[in-house]
This record gives structure tokens, C-alpha cells and sequence, in this order.
């Protein structure tokens, strides 16, 4: 009943959403169509978030007449597992995208900021039509309400290697990410349309990004940790196609973010931030693609079936059609010279933009390229980690050179002396960083020039925070604690970015790494610790049986037990490795249980130990960056809730302001 | 020997004595793809094969090859796939100009919207973001 409660529900949705596109873009001249378009976006929300209700029950419920929940679900699995198993499939997944593609409709209507009648009518319409889109597909494709005859007594379970807290939480920020740029996407083309795009767009645009860009960094983040502790020997990034298709939309979001910033202010640059609005959404369609379409092959892809590839391929090439067409048709319409010296807070921006789009280009070409040459030729080739390290990093490097100096420059002139004057002391401190790369712990060129970017990044972003700080009056406490939270905002973004390369060059330059064969009772001496296994023990949990090392690690004097283990999941047929992690200050010590073997003296257990320094500097700079990314959404609110005290307070949203210039 | 201490000295790899050979060792292994695993080089793979695998690069090393015949002799066996840095073939001509290419383009339309303006004299701007 429930399911067929959530199968109606949607299909109702479907209906809603259709209208919400149709009457938003009808209804740009019309404020009564307007109206019920916003109507049919809220109550599509209502009846998706009741149907991914009724979904996430029958997991609950371990309802194998549903074959979605036969198929990933099992009665003996923990419970958290059983509710975060809704979305860790691909039926589950694709309700979710929809849901959330609705909540943005909805969220559009309800925060409409300073946007003109016309820019918000056909936003709300298109948001409509991209949430119709994957509702089609989600219904004719993948409906996750179909039932099961014979009803099985017990489910395959979900794959073992998603039963984890990290992964629980993994999909949906993903998808708020990939989906939230949707929103970006429905705004740039209601400016094409109306061929209008102005402060009030741009300030509207903002957010959305913010959101998308937020969720992809902690969405990407959460993957990336769990990558670390999950698959055994402490990688935390693969240059998988699968990673690199959530990296592509992040590449984006974040150069849109940036040009926003010059839109709003100066008004110039709106063309651009209107293509990279597309050309973000499209990255997330193609990732979604990519992963869906089991054109790859990896934990990530549920299922392979070419018709569910080929329809996302329909989708995708609807919506970037459309957009570019739309693009070539309208943008110039919409150009407006840019007013800027060669250095300016502009032309640094403008910089990020380039750099950003070059280095999603190269991740793009680098994913697609095996594809590409399979389909022409037929030969089977690897694009993998060393491509990107030779083409992204060096890039990659150059652009961050520039960061902490961009904050620091004026609007529409600017000089590098005058930023200088700032961020001295931290070109200081990342000229020793790299003398202390290359001489002192000989890391060689790459480890030297590494270290100094990432010191130059964390402690450059801190330069701002001084500069602004000294801004207008003498630095006591009662001035740095009035700094405003945008300035916090950024600067822990642009801090968390330079902890993050520290972190990655540390662990990636100086790990550590030792595979034993150990008996029990035997011990070794590594990284400055002795290990001694003590014994290997079978132990059950709720849905696998493990095999259970019991190691003590002695290090300064203490003494600690660490417990790999080796799972066996019978539900799902498959083995997980789950690692011991012991963390000092500096370093994490990695333990990892391998196969079992004969030798002459008995059983013996492959143990796989690795000492990754800093390690954690990583995840905590990826943090940083989202707790960036989020302080700026609070910052955004404040300002414009003073802007709306400002002008009265129960005052009617600003007037379509004028043009920028 | 029995069978179980074959298995033993199958599943370790044995360094090289030289640090030097050993590290260009370690370097090829980063760069050789483990042809059963989902996509991990043979460096960090625990599969039989790719141990197998490393202990091949480290007995052509110590016959003497060069880190290109080393690469040879996989791609040999295991066809282009094997090598997780393509080489450089008219096949990966594309891939390996192309992020050049966007540089020189992005490059390229920055100067030529910038030119052809008035230089007009702008005047700084201070200010919140």
C-alpha cells in the first residue's frame, strides 16, 4: 500500500512539475500564472518528499515485494544502514535527485531576493522542466516502487563497502551539489530569455552556488575520507572517472562562484558567468551519466543498462542544447563592456576563471579520452593518476600562486606592490617552506615547490584578515571581533585550501609503508614503533562474520591495541577490509589485516602497516573549505535581511535594480 | 619445499639491493595498472597477480632494462591498458596537447577581448567584496 502510496505520489508530482514548468514560462508576463507555477513547484516538493518518505519505509520495513529493496536490503542489517540504504542504489538515488531538484524549484519560489517578475517566473518554469526530466526518466527507467512476484524471504543486501557513516551521508551531498547547480542553470537561462541580467540576478545567483559548491566540497570530502580508512591502504584520491565526475561540477561551481562575485559587483563579465552556469549543470548531468550508465565500471554503478545510459544521454544533451543554443542566440545581447585595468580584483578573478575552466577541461579530457578511443578504435586504453599529476597539478600550483593576492587588489585598478605590502611575510615564510623542502627533508623539486604554495595559501589568506583588520582604525579586540563574517567566510575557504595542499603533499611525499607476513606471537619494528600481533580471532557481527587481528603497537613508552579486521558479508557475497587507525599529533599509524596463508609454522596473516603524516591536514582543509563556502551563505542572509530592514520592514523585495554600471 | 612455502614466496616481493634500482622500481610500479582490480596501479594492490606483477618489474630491472623497455614489456603482454600514463602514440596526440591547447586558447581570447578597447584611466576602487 505504501509503495503504491509513493508510486501515485510521484506520478502526481510528475504532473505538478510539468505544470510549474509550462506556467513559469508562460507566466513571465502574466503574475497570475506566476503564481500558480510556484504553487505546482511547492506541492511537488510536498509530493516527492512523501514519496521518498514511502520509499525510505519500505527499506525500514525490509519490504522484499519491492524490487529495489529485495535487491539492496537485508533483515539483518543495522539499522542506520537500512535507512541510509534508500539512496545507495540506483532506483533510490534517482528519487532522491528528483526530490531534491524539487526542493530547489520550491526553494526558488519562496526566495525570490530582488529578482524582476520575468527572471523569476521562467526560473521557477525551468527548474520545473529539469525536475520533469528526471522524473521521466526516474519513472519509465528506474521506478523504484516496482513489486517483486515471487516475494524473496531475504533481501541480497546492500553492497558491504556502503555500510559505512561516511557513505551514509556520501549521496546526499553529492546530489544537493550536482543538483543545486541546477538552480544556477534555471536562473542563466531566464536571463537569456528575458535577455535581461542585472545586480539583482546576480545577487540571486549567489547563493545557489554557494549551496552546490558547499555540498560538492563536503560530499567529495566525505568520499575521499572514506576512501582513506575503507579500501585498505590509505589513498585518499584515485583520479577515478567516478571521482573525476564529481570533481568537474566543483571545478565549475567554483569558477561560477568567483564570476558571480565580479557580476554582482561590476556587472561585467554576466555572459561568462552565464555559460559556466550551464556548462556547471551540464558537468553534474554528465557525471550523473557516467556513474548511471555503468559506462564505468565501479562501486559507484549500480547498474548496467545501456537503455538507462542512453535515456540520461537524451537528458543531458537536452539541457545543454537548449542552454547553448539559448547561449549563442541571446548572450550577445547581453555583453557589456568590462571596465578593468590589466591588474585589477577583476583581472585576478578573471585569472581564477581561466584557470578553473582549463583545469576542468583537462580532467574532462582525461576521463573521456579512454571512452572516446574505445569507441573509435576499439583499443582499450588507461588515462590514470599520472596524467593528471603532469597536467593539473603543475596548474593547479600556478593558479593558487595567485590567490592570496587576488583579495588583496582594488576594484577595477589595482597594484602588486600595494599587495605586497601584505602578504610579504608570507612569501617569506613560503620561500623557507620550500628551502626546507628541498634541502632539509629532500623531497626534491615537486615536495619543495608544494610545501611553499601551501604555506603561501594559508598564511596569505591570514594576510587579508590582517589587512582588513588594520582597515580604517587601530587593531584592538573589539575590531577584529567586528571583522564581518564574509571576511571570515573567504578567508577559510582560501586558509583551507592552503591546509589542504600541505596535507596532500606531506602524505603523498613522506608516507610510509611495510607489508609483513606475521604469525602470531611475532613481532616488527617500523616507523619508530614495535608491533607485536597477538593473536587473530573470528568474531560475528550483525550481518558478516570477521576475522580479527589483535595487535599491540608500543610507541614513546606507550602501549596501544589496535584491532584490523578482515569482513565477510554473506548477504552481498563480498569481503571488506576494515583498517586500525591509531592517530598521534603528526601522523595517522595504518594497519591493514590481508589474506591468511600455511607456512610451515602455522597460519600466517599478511599485515599491511603505513605511517601517513598529516594526513588529516587534508580533510580538515577540505572542511575548512565548506565551512568557507557555508559561513558565506549565513553572510549572504545577514546582508540581505539588513539591506530589506534598511528599507522598511515589512518592505516589498527591492525593484529590479538597475544595471550595474 | 612444501606447497604452503611456495605460497609464501609467491605473495612478497623481494627489494632490489640497490637503492637506486629499487626506487625507479617503485616509481614503474606506480605507473603499471593492476590488470584485475577495479583501478589501482600495482603499487597499491593486494592482488596476487600484481604482486607477481611487481616482482616482474623489479627481475627486469635487474636484468638490465631501461624504465621505457620495463614499460615495453607490460604493454607487450597486457596490450596499453597496462600503463596508467599513456604514451605518447598519434593515438594520445590529442589527449596530451589538449590541456596546452586550452591554455594557448583561453590565453588567446583574454588578449583578444582586451584589445581593440580604449585605454580608459581607471581609477581604483576600494571596498567590501
Amino acid at each position: 500500500m505504501i509503495g503504491e502510496a509513493g508510486a501515485f505520489l510521484s506520478i502526481l508530482a510528475l504532473v505538478l512539475v510539468a505544470a510549474q514548468g509550462v506556467l513559469g514560462l508562460l507566466g513571465h508576463a502574466r503574475p497570475g500564472l506566476a503564481a500558480a507555477a510556484a504553487a505546482c513547484a511547492q506541492a511537488a516538493l510536498a509530493c516527492l518528499a512523501l514519496a521518498f518518505a514511502a520509499l525510505v519505509s519500505l527499506f525500514l520495513s525490509s519490504d522484499f515485494s519491492f524490487a529495489v529493496v529485495a535487491n539492496n536490503s537485508h533483515t539483518a542489517k543495522p539499522l542506520i544502514y537500512k535507512f541510509a540504504g534508500t539512496w545507495g542504489n540506483h532506483e533510490g538515488s534517482m528519487l532522491l535527485w528528483c526530490l531534491v531538484s524539487a526542493l530547489f524549484g520550491a526553494l526558488l519560489t519562496w526566495f525570490r531576493g530582488g529578482l524582476s517578475h520575468g527572471l523569476w517566473s521562467r526560473a521557477v518554469g525551468v527548474q520545473g522542466l529539469v525536475t520533469l526530466g528526471a522524473l521521466v526518466y526516474t519513472l519509465a527507467l528506474s521506478s523504484p516502487f516496482a513489486r517483486l512476484d515471487p516475494v524473496p524471504y531475504q533481501g541480497g543486501d546492500l553492497n558491504p563497502l556502503l555500510q559505512d557513516p561516511a557513505l551514509a551521508l556520501h549521496p546526499p551531498l553529492l546530489y544537493l551539489g550536482y543538483v543545486g547547480l541546477s538552480a544556477p542553470f534555471s536562473l542563466a537561462l531566464a536571463a537569456l530569455m528575458e535577455g535581461e541580467t542585472n545586480t539583482a540576478w546576480a545577487k540571486a545567483l549567489r547563493p545557489w552556488t554557494l549551496v552546490a559548491w558547499s555540498s560538492l566540497t563536503g560530499g567529495i570530502a566525505l568520499g575521499s575520507y572514506w576512501a582513506y580508512y575503507e579500501l585498505g591502504w590509505g589513498g585518499w584520491w584515485f583520479w577515478d572517472p567516478v571521482e573525476n565526475a564529481s570533481f568537474m561540477p566543483w571545478l565549475a561551481a567554483c569558477a561560477l562562484l568567483h564570476s558571480t562575485i565580479v557580476t554582482e559587483r561590476r556587472g561585467s563579465l554576466a555572459s561568462w558567468t552565464i555559460l559556466l552556469a550551464i556548462i556547471g549543470f551540464a558537468l553534474a548531468l554528465l557525471g550523473t551519466f557516467l556513474v548511471r550508465s555503468g559506462a564505468l565500471t565501479s562501486v559507484h554503478a549500480f547498474a548496467v543498462d545501456p537503455a538507462r545510459g542512453t535515456a540520461v544521454l537524451v537528458l543531458f544533451s537536452l539541457a545543454v542544447g537548449i542552454g547553448l543554443t539559448l547561449f549563442a542566440w541571446r548572450a550577445p545581447t547581453l555583453m557589456r563592456p568590462a571596465g578593468f585595468a590589466a591588474v585589477s580584483r577583476e583581472s585576478f578573478l578573471v585569472l581564477n576563471n581561466l584557470g578553473l575552466a582549463i583545469a576542468a577541461g583537462t580532467v574532462l579530457i582525461g576521463t573521456l579520452y579512454p571512452l572516446l578511443i574505445e569507441a573509435v578504435t576499439g583499443e582499450l586504453i588507461s588515462v590514470g593518476p599520472p596524467f593528471f599529476d603532469i597536467s593539473f597539478s603543475p596548474l593547479m600550483a600556478a593558479l593558487l600562486l595567485a590567490m592570496p593576492i587576488a583579495p588583496l587588489m582594488a576594484w577595477r585598478k589595482g597594484a602588486l606592490s600595494a599587495a605586497l605590502r601584505w602578504t610579504w611575510p608570507a612569501g617569506l615564510a613560503a620561500g623557507a617552506a620550500v628551502g626546507l623542502g628541498l634541502f632539509a627533508v629532500g623531497g626534491g623539486f615537486w615536495v619543495g615547490l608544494g610545501l611553499g604554495v601551501g604555506v603561501w595559501c594559508l598564511l596569505g589568506a591570514l594576510a587579508y584578515v590582517w589587512k582588513r583588520w588594520g582597515q580604517g582604525g587601530p587593531r584592538t579586540f573589539a575590531r577584529f571581533l567586528a571583522l564581518p563574517l564574509a571576511v571570515w567566510a573567504m578567508t577559510a575557504a582560501h586558509a583551507g585550501v592552503g591546509v589542504f595542499t600541505l596535507g596532500a603533499v606531506i602524505d603523498t611525499a613522506f608516507k610510509l609503508e611495510r607489508a609483513e607476513r606475521l604469525h602470531p606471537g611475532d613481532s616488527i619494528d617500523f616507523a619508530g614503533r614495535s608491533v607485536r600481533l597477538v593473536e587473530v580471532v573470528e568474531a560475528e557481527g550483525p550481518n558478516y562474520i570477521a576475522t580479527r587481528a589483535r595487535l599491540e603497537v608500543s610507541y614513546q613508552g606507550t602501549t596501544a591495541l589496535a584491532a584490523p579486521e578482515r569482513r565477510f558479508y554473506p548477504g552481498a557475497n563480498q569481503p571488506t577490509t576494515e583498517v586500525a587507525i591509531l592517530p598521534t599529533l603528526t601522523s595517522d599509524f595504518y594497519i591493514a589485516l590481508g589474506e591468511a596463508a600455511q607456512t610451515p609454522r602455522g597460519t600466517a596473516f599478511t599485515i599491511r602497516f603505513y605511517r601517513h603524516p598529516f594526513v588529516r591536514l587534508i580533510f580538515w582543509g577540505a572542511a575548512l573549505m565548506a565551512l568557507g563556502g557555508a559561513l558565506a551563505i549565513v553572510a549572504l542572509a545577514l546582508r540581505r535581511r539588513r539591506e530589506a530592514m534598511g528599507a522598511g520592514f515589512f518592505a516589498a523585495p527591492a525593484p529590479a535594480a538597475a544595471p550595474a554600471e | 619445499m612444501s606447497l604452503a612455502a611456495a605460497l609464501f614466496f609467491a605473495a612478497t616481493v623481494t627489494p632490489l639491493e640497490d637503492p637506486a634500482l629499487e626506487a625507479r622500481a617503485q616509481d614503474i610500479e606506480r605507473e603499471i595498472r593492476c590488470v584485475v582490480c577495479e583501478n589501482e596501479p600495482i603499487s597499491q594492490s593486494t592482488a596476487d597477480i600484481a604482486t607477481d606483477m611487481r616482482q616482474r618489474v623489479r627481475d627486469r630491472i635487474a636484468a638490465g632494462d631501461s624504465n621505457a623497455e620495463v614499460r615495453a614489456y607490460f604493454r607487450e603482454r597486457y596490450g596499453a591498458f597496462v600503463l596508467l600514463r599513456p604514451d605518447i602514440s598519434p593515438m594520445t596526440w590529442a589527449l596530451w596537447a589538449a590541456p596546452f591547447a586550452f591554455l594557448l586558447g583561453g590565453a588567446a581570447a583574454v588578449v583578444s577581448l582586451r584589445r581593440g578597447r580604449p585605454a580608459e584611466p581607471y581609477e581604483p576602487e576600494e571596498g567590501e567584496r
